[in-house]
């Protein structure tokens, strides 16, 4: 029997379909899992996507770009491949991708996460015959803070620097981890004030009909002193540079899965880390590899060398796959 | 060992270096005696003695966690710090009644009595019982090496703040070979006499990077003598007895038995500040000479005759039981003279000498004599400067010459570990052999962060074989790497090895073809090697 998808230096190829699946150069018919920029290019002829990963897509790829999309759970012929979406709980609207082809089926993960966040629709595991998964954090050093002691932890921290008059500076990441950790934090403690690009994207989501609290935009009219107790919603790079430092005084903090390491948290300089990532753990991505019932795994992004070594040692038919994916919290976001 | 974790956490998160001092003040006012004691000699590089091996932790630890030993020591490359990786990969602690940071030690001093099952009984009875940050702590207690972003230096401050001692006093009273089990905190804090321990150094005064002469105006008032490449040291002589230590504060004195005899000439209650270099036929061997016994604690006799030390004296301290730190800089080198000279001119005690000069052309002209005579610059030392302690601006400043330099092009790079675990930052770098490249060193730092991210996702992006952790990626960038010294090494494929490289800039405007050759590099073995 041949392969349902092949690995290509354009992406993830489907003969049967003639259509590839967050390919990174130029094709006529991609398949997206999710909107982040390292799975949705620019220059795609056309594209398919649940309707939920739509609007943000379309913001970024701008007006031109021909989107269509498919709900979770229902199958779609496509060629002599039969395609369904699933959820990811990766970000709002993000799938793993299941691909049939006689009666043989191959799910893409593309990132996903285990634990639900609130807000993204709740991973779903999918069984199928091979699972070609991320594992950004493939190794047993990470494991994340659960939802509801995190959530404690924010709201310490703001209501902390609340109390002494200082502004609550947290850096994530504009797509989803922002909007995660908005409908995380207790609203009720101050006002919230947003980076230009954060508030893009929620301006995004709201109009979809997503609920997230209210938030302000930092603009230069803004008057800041007006709110000096906010918490201040920011892009990791942002934090770093100097629209960051009219905030004072403040506490600074980022929200990533890296800052489970001692030695990350303190290069990045922030006076806390919060442990929260949109892709799944160490225990994660092993209880969803098992549920997936797949004997063939392809690991793509992150520890990929370390964690198929350890599912091999598990009985998998375990390999690497080169993609151009990063994991969009790779460089630190 | 609650609140002493709750004070690592506050120290170890915070950028800020009051809010570090404010904490540890905080701490020193409310923690008892012992436990105060114990985060003093921690924070200031005094840890219990190692009283299980790393091996049996690593077994223990990936055992308990229910993960292969190979995953736990990929998983530590990545961390960098065992007793973190052992911290991380363990099942969440169950969490019990608090005890004391001293009661904690004292378990760990208690280990090397037991049987081996019941060590590891005890080891695994504290990673249960311990939540994640206290369990981190344990563990560094049994690994050694606590280092954290608290110096010595916030530790007097926060000291100064909390008895309202001198914070130079308070670090004088620091130093030397003291450990919790020697002293109390009374003895050491309290009470007034840092001379009452014979083996006491004074902290180390060091000097800033001279940027430019502009800095110092008018040459008068000037003195100017060699920095030499060596290990700076300590020579202490009281009541008979020598003692040398490191700017470290290691205790030396056993490794150097030639400087043994100087006790015999040098009058009690002599402090000497100098550098030990390798010396002989009246002139300092290289830096690789002196290498050789650095680390080794009992000296062969061969080596011994192949790389005798000296003491270059820099600095007098102690005159006849005298501190005399805040005498003038002149002053003190007139009566260090005084000492070298009546002592016999055999013993391996030397004058750094001074390097006269009319103004700070003249003196840059014996500034580039500095390779020559196996010296890494000058050091420039206001004559009217008293002794002060810690690096401080102002009075004395290091003028080191430029490095060498090489274009060398990247061919092989590693993810780094603990602060820079998710990036691409350890690189190994070749010259031009012919038509193929040759490796001769790897290098870590010197980019900037932006730096390091943009090159880590080329090297994603771009590996052509995978060793491990190690990408082989295609030659395409060019990095001027820069170095202090290098020499023949027959160990290395280059036949070179070279001392402290690191990468001066990333020469994005340089085609592959125009990195520098292993002939280049060769042809710096005869001047420099």
């Amino acid at each position: 029997m041949s392969d349902v998808l092949t690995f290509t230096d354009r992406g993830i190829y489907c003969a049967a379909g003639d259509f590839y699946i967050d390919p990174w150069k130029s094709v006529d018919r991609a398949l997206i899992t999710h909107g982040h920029a390292d799975h949705a290019r620019p220059g795609m002829k056309a594209y398919l996507a649940t309707p939920t990963a739509k609007p943000v897509m379309q913001y970024r790829l701008g007006s031109d770009a021909r989107i269509e999309t498919q709900l979770y759970g229902i199958e779609q012929k496509i060629g002599s491949a039969s395609v369904s979406f699933h959820p990811a709980g990766h970000v709002p609207g993000s799938a793993q991708i299941k691909v049939v082809v006689d009666g043989e089926a191959w799910v893409v993960s593309g990132d996903y996460k285990t634990v639900d966040d609130g807000l993204s629709e709740p991973f779903e595991p999918v069984k199928c015959h091979a699972f070609i998964s991320e594992c950004t954090f493939g190794l047993p050093v990470f494991n994340w803070t659960p939802q509801d002691v995190l959530a404690d932890q924010i709201n310490t921290w703001w209501q902390a620097n609340h109390s002494e008059g200082r502004f609550s500076l947290l850096g994530a990441y504009a797509l989803g981890k922002a909007q995660r950790l908005l409908s995380t934090v207790d609203a009720s403690i101050g006002p919230i004030l947003t980076h230009g690009a954060i508030e893009n994207t929620n301006e995004v989501l709201r109009a979809q009909g997503i609920a997230l609290p209210d938030t302000i935009r930092v603009t230069p009219e803004l008057n800041i002193k007006d709110y000096p107790r906010a918490l201040v919603l920011a892009t990791p790079g942002a934090l770093a540079q100097s629209w960051a430092q009219k905030f004072n005084p403040s506490s600074s903090a980022f929200a990533s899965g890296w800052m489970a390491l001692r030695g990350v948290r303190r290069r990045r300089s922030a006076d806390q880390g919060f442990i929260v990532s949109d892709h799944a753990d160490w225990r994660g991505l092993n209880e969803a590899i098992a549920a997936t019932e797949a004997e063939k795994i392809f690991v793509t992004h992150g520890y990929t060398s370390q964690f198929r070594r350890w599912l091999e040692d598990q009985g998998y038919d375990a390999h690497i796959v080169a993609t151009d994916y990063t994991g969009d919290e790779d460089s630190g976001e | 060992m609650k609140d002493f974790a709750e004070l690592f956490r506050h120290v170890d998160q915070t950028t800020k270096t009051n809010a570090k001092v404010a904490a540890l003040a905080e701490y020193f006012a409310t923690a008892t005696e012992d436990d105060k004691l114990w985060t003093i000699a921690l924070f200031t590089g005094r840890r219990p003695k190692r009283t299980v091996t790393s091996s049996k932790l690593r077994e223990w630890a990936a055992d308990a966690a229910g993960i292969p030993l190979w995953l736990f020591e990929d998983s530590y490359s990545v961390v960098g710090d065992l007793a973190e990786t052992i911290s991380l990969v363990l099942p969440e602690a169950k969490g019990v009644e608090d005890h004391s940071l001293t009661y904690w030690i004292s378990r760990t001093k208690s280990f090397p009595k037991l049987e081996e099952d019941d060590r590891k009984t005890a080891v695994l009875s504290a990673w249960t019982q311990l939540p994640n940050y206290q369990r981190f702590l344990f563990n560094k207690l049994l690994t050694g090496g606590f280092r954290v972003g608290v110096s010595a230096k916030l530790v007097t401050r926060a000291l100064s703040q909390t008895t309202g001692q001198d914070a130079a006093v308070l670090t004088h009273k620091l130093m030397g070979q003291w450990t919790p089990d020697t002293t109390t905190w009374q003895a050491l804090i309290e009470d007034d006499d840092p001379q009452s321990d014979l083996s006491k150094p004074y902290p180390f005064y060091l000097a800033h990077a001279l940027d430019n002469l502009d800095q110092l105006s008018d040459p008068t008032g000037w003195n100017a003598e060699r920095k030499w490449d060596g290990i700076r040291g300590q020579l202490i002589v009281r009541q008979g007895e020598h003692y040398i230590w490191s700017r470290g504060e290691d205790l030396m004195t056993d490794r150097f038995p030639e400087l043994a005899q100087l006790k015999d000439f040098v009058p009690d209650g002599t402090v000497i500040d100098g550098e030990i270099l390798a010396f002989r036929d009246g002139a300092p061997l290289s830096f690789n000479a002196l290498q050789k016994r650095i680390g080794r604690k009992t000296v062969p006799k061969k080596l011994l005759a192949e790389a005798p030390v000296v003491l270059m004296a820099y600095d007098l301290l102690e005159d006849q039981g005298r501190d005399i730190r805040e005498v003038t800089f002149a002053e003190r080198r007139n009566r260090l003279e005084k000492i070298i000279k009546s002592a016999p001119d055999h013993l391996p005690l030397h004058l750094s000498s001074s390097v006269p000069f009319d103004s700070w052309d003249h003196l840059a002209k014996e500034r580039d004599r500095s390779r020559d005579l196996n010296a890494e610059g000058l050091m420039l030392k206001r004559l009217d400067s008293p002794y002060l302690s810690g690096r401080k601006r102002g009075d004395w400043w290091k003028w080191k010459i430029d490095p060498l330099t090489i274009d060398a092009v990247m061919i092989y790079a590693q993810a780094g570990h603990g602060r820079r675990a998710n990036l691409f930052t350890d690189y190994t770098f070749a010259v031009w052999n012919g038509n193929e490249l040759t490796p001769f060193t790897k290098a870590y730092s010197g980019l900037t962060d932006a730096e390091f991210r943009e090159i880590t996702s080329w090297v994603r992006k771009n590996t052509l074989q995978r060793f491990g952790p190690v990408r082989q990626v295609p030659p395409h960038h060019v990095f001027e790497i820069a170095f202090e010294g290098i020499q023949a090494s027959p160990r290395h494929k280059s036949g070179v090895a070279l001392r402290f490289p690191r990468m001066l800039r990333w020469r994005k405007d340089k085609p592959v073809a125009e990195a520098n050759t292993l002939a280049d590099l060769k042809e710096m073995l005869e001047p420099y090697g």
